[in-house]
């Protein structure tokens, strides 16, 4: 079949059956909670949907009803993230498995619908899972294993599975869908709400206590990895598309990588392919998961970032986790922010022309 | 239109109006401070904070342009959308009543209310000038026909507006401290209301509604129109 | 890797004619990706479509610059849109119009869609459906089977009008 990325999201969801489903439109998110409640109402999907008054009541019911052993999805975008930015970190704080798509948007003002990413990168200190896909049927396998992943015993955490808004929301792509049968397994919340068993939930939590919760929140993280490796081998296995914590693509014998998430990372692909021709080594690494941070091994080769997203006063956060997580000088390059277009000539030109250990903002003249 | 706008988050149109005269007021000025929202801004993710500005009795104009839906992101349903109507998100016609906006905001007491429509342009010239004339919060609520959402054909506005007053489904009124006064074009629509279908019927996005429906909006609109003709004429 | 950009105004189908299209051709079995660019939506505003169609797998997402065919939903854009913008030297350009269009360079075709969803009384809304007869003259240029073009029409829309009025433009067009 065919499908956009939005819908492709909302098809999975449809197949993983959650109990509730809470969600406020946000553009470019909107088709994901408009074809659910048309499954809802015809009746293919069995899932009690709330269209709640904003994202902040959009994650904290999908909060009550996850911690009741429900299982739970929302979709959001950009402000409606940030909105919900109270009520994220208390869903990973609440060991909650729930499921987000966010159509990745850039945040006002100046008021911008398009693509970026800093949206959800401003998410990535909360204790949520996060992946970044890049074609229709990544969004659709992601989305289903995201749910597998997140109701895990060792993880138990909240997952966010983030979209390029247009650019992968909503291009129509092929699709390819699955026969789940046993691949996901039935929630079992083990700090499920039980009025047999009453116990008071996020009570106050003193300063010898506290610190040991947030302990098993980054323990949980850590050992997301090996569930996150197991379940994706289990899926190309089952269904026969293999994914990874990065998509490498002609690095074995690259001199230079180029690393980038989302969208662009398809596009960098071509690049490689374009300085390739020209004789220039060149490698393309897209970063799948952001959440938990994976370890990445460069060796010696030039390694350009190109973050569609910033934190100011510091530089781009993917340059800079790889920087600090991987003891390496990078080029750092700030593309793509609020929709801005990036062609894989504009990336085969950062490749030529970089400059290891330098910042550029594509597209401002001149740099400082 | 030579006015400075301020846009800002949905969630936040009152409150950001609140601070912006306060600051005017504290240096003396009295520049009229509107905020244009929505219904979604208002009756769902704004309405937190368009209370606790008419609760502080600020000094602002808040008026609501409501087109029953989410219009900004495709016409998705709002807590402002009929029963009955069908939305991208009720696609089988919303089974929940308007939620009563006006009601809302008459429990607040703010010296200024009224509701409109842009089918009536000299009634909202009106009471929009009356409200600028009020020290305190004022709110006028605009019935806003849209012909993507409500799906009929654009050159039918202002008929449809017309439709929603004569049948008594939008009544245009006026609430001053609280006391009411109906206008001229609701109060004969409580003397002779058109049959609501008349109102329903053109709208692509009552298609379909069922009888039993149907028949819940009818004494909603009779009981209303009742409750507020008896309210202006003393008896309660 | 064979690129369209369609133009047309908010509300006529353009973005589903994109779609259409890029289905037909996945049909074909060929790789295929369609995709708006949106600005301040509003009907009635121009609106731009994007399609690539290539024997393998497409990774490029930024938009279309040089396009190998343009089609014109609306010659109303025309008034303020170049929609030749970019066109490669020797593309092709399809008009929805009664009358041939005078781009020299270009190899230029003119269907007279909205004459043929009329006729086919292929109305919804008050606006005559461009978007799947468009795909019938599509077919006669080559660029997707008839076969698909049906294809992918019946997997979008149950009515029979679309059909109907696809081979309509299949026929009109003229080669």
């Amino acid at each position: 079949m065919v499908s956009t990325g939005n819908k492709a999201v909302a098809i999975a969801v449809k197949q993983v059956k959650p109990e509730v489903i809470a969600a406020y439109p946000i553009t470019p998110q909107t088709e994901i909670v408009e074809q659910i409640a048309e499954y809802v109402t015809t009746g293919e999907l069995k899932s009690r949907y709330i269209p709640v008054e904003s994202e902040h009541s959009a994650m904290a019911a999908c909060i009550g009803a996850s911690i009741t052993g429900a299982r739970t999805f929302t979709a959001t975008s950009s402000h409606g993230l940030l909105y919900m930015h109270e009520m994220t970190n208390w869903a990973a704080g609440a060991r909650v498995p729930i499921v987000m798509a966010n159509v990745n948007r850039a945040l006002g003002p100046g008021w911008n619908i398009w693509a970026e990413h800093t949206d959800s990168i401003q998410e990535r200190d909360t204790g949520w899972l996060q992946v970044y896909v890049s074609t229709v049927q990544e969004a659709y396998d992601t989305t289903l294993m995201a749910f597998r992943i997140a109701e895990h015993d060792d993880v138990l955490l909240p997952v966010m599975v983030n979209l390029d808004g247009f650019a992968l929301s909503h291009i129509m792509q092929s699709l390819e869908t699955i026969d789940l049968g046993d691949f996901i397994p039935p929630l079992h919340l083990p700090h499920a709400i039980d009025p047999k068993n009453p116990m008071g939930y996020g009570t106050l939590t003193g300063p010898d206590e506290y610190f040991k919760f947030r302990w098993e929140i980054e323990r949980s993280m850590r050992d997301s990895m090996k569930i996150i490796q197991a379940t994706e081998k289990e899926y190309a296995e089952r269904f026969g598309r293999t994914y990874g914590f990065t998509e490498d693509y002609r690095c074995d014998d690259a001199k230079v990588v180029i690393v980038s998430m989302g969208t662009l990372g398809k596009e960098a692909e071509v690049s490689v392919d374009v300085l390739r021709k020209e004789g220039i080594k060149a490698g393309s690494m897209r970063l799948r998961w952001f959440r938990p941070f994976p370890k990445l091994d460069f060796g010696s080769k030039d390694v350009v970032v190109i973050d569609r997203d910033y934190s100011f006063g510091f530089g781009g956060v993917l340059a800079n986790s790889i920087r600090a997580k991987c003891g390496i000088p990078v080029y750092s390059v700030i593309a793509g922010l609020g929709g801005q277009e990036v062609t894989y000539d504009d990336i085969a030109g950062f490749v030529r022309d970089r400059r290891i250990g330098d910042e550029l903002w594509f597209g401002v003249e001149p740099n400082v | 239109m030579n006015i400075p706008v301020y846009n800002i988050a949905f969630a936040a149109a009152a409150a950001c109006a609140s601070g912006m005269s306060e600051a005017l007021r504290s240096i003396g000025k009295k520049t009229n401070v509107i905020v244009f929202a929505g219904d979604g801004g208002t009756v769902d993710i704004g309405i937190q904070s368009m209370s606790g500005a008419f609760e502080r009795g600020t000094d602002f104009l808040y008026i609501c342009y409501d087109n029953e839906a989410y219009g900004n992101t495709g016409m998705q349903r709002s807590g402002a959308t009929p029963l009955g109507a069908k939305t991208t998100t009720t696609p089988g016609g919303k089974t929940h009543a308007k939620k009563d906006i006006d009601m809302i905001i008459a429990a607040h007491n703010p010296p200024y209310m009224a509701t409109a429509c842009g089918a009536f342009p000299q009634d909202l010239f009106k009471k929009v000038q009356k409200a600028l004339t009020f020290r305190g919060p004022s709110f006028i609520h605009i019935l806003t026909p849209c012909p993507p959402g409500w799906r009929y054909s654009t050159e039918k506005t202002v008929e449809i507006g017309k439709l929603a007053v004569k049948s008594g489904m939008w009544v245009l009124y006026e609430r001053e401290y609280g006391k009411l006064s109906i206008s001229s074009p609701s109060k004969v629509a409580i003397k002779k209301p058109i049959p609501l279908e008349d109102y329903l019927t053109p709208q692509g996005r009552f298609k379909g509604i069922d009888e039993k429906t149907l028949n819940i909006l009818k004494q909603q609109v009779a009981k209303n129109l009742e409750q507020l003709a008896r309210e202006e004429s003393g008896i309660c | 890797m064979f690129e369209v950009r369609i133009h047309s105004r908010g509300g006529q189908g353009g973005v589903t004619a994109a779609r259409l299209l890029a289905l037909a051709a996945i049909r074909d079995r060929k790789y295929a990706s369609a995709f708006p660019f949106y600005g301040a939506e509003r009907r009635g505003a121009p609106v731009v479509s994007f399609v690539r169609i290539d024997d393998k797998p497409i990774k490029v997402y930024s938009q279309i610059r040089e396009p190998d065919l343009v089609i014109v939903l609306d010659s109303s854009v025309m008034d303020v849109v170049d929609v030749l913008h970019g066109l490669k030297k020797g593309g092709t350009v399809v008009i929805n119009s009664a009358h041939k269009p005078n781009f020299p360079g270009y190899k230029t075709y003119n269907v007279d869609l909205t004459d043929i969803a009329l006729k086919a009384n292929l109305v919804v809304a008050g606006s005559p459906i461009l978007n799947t007869p468009v795909l019938g003259a599509l077919a006669k240029l080559g660029l997707i089977t008839a076969a698909s073009a049906k294809k992918a029409i019946a997997e979008m829309f149950t009515d029979e009008r679309n059909i109907k009025a696809a081979d309509a433009a299949f026929q009109e067009m003229v080669i």
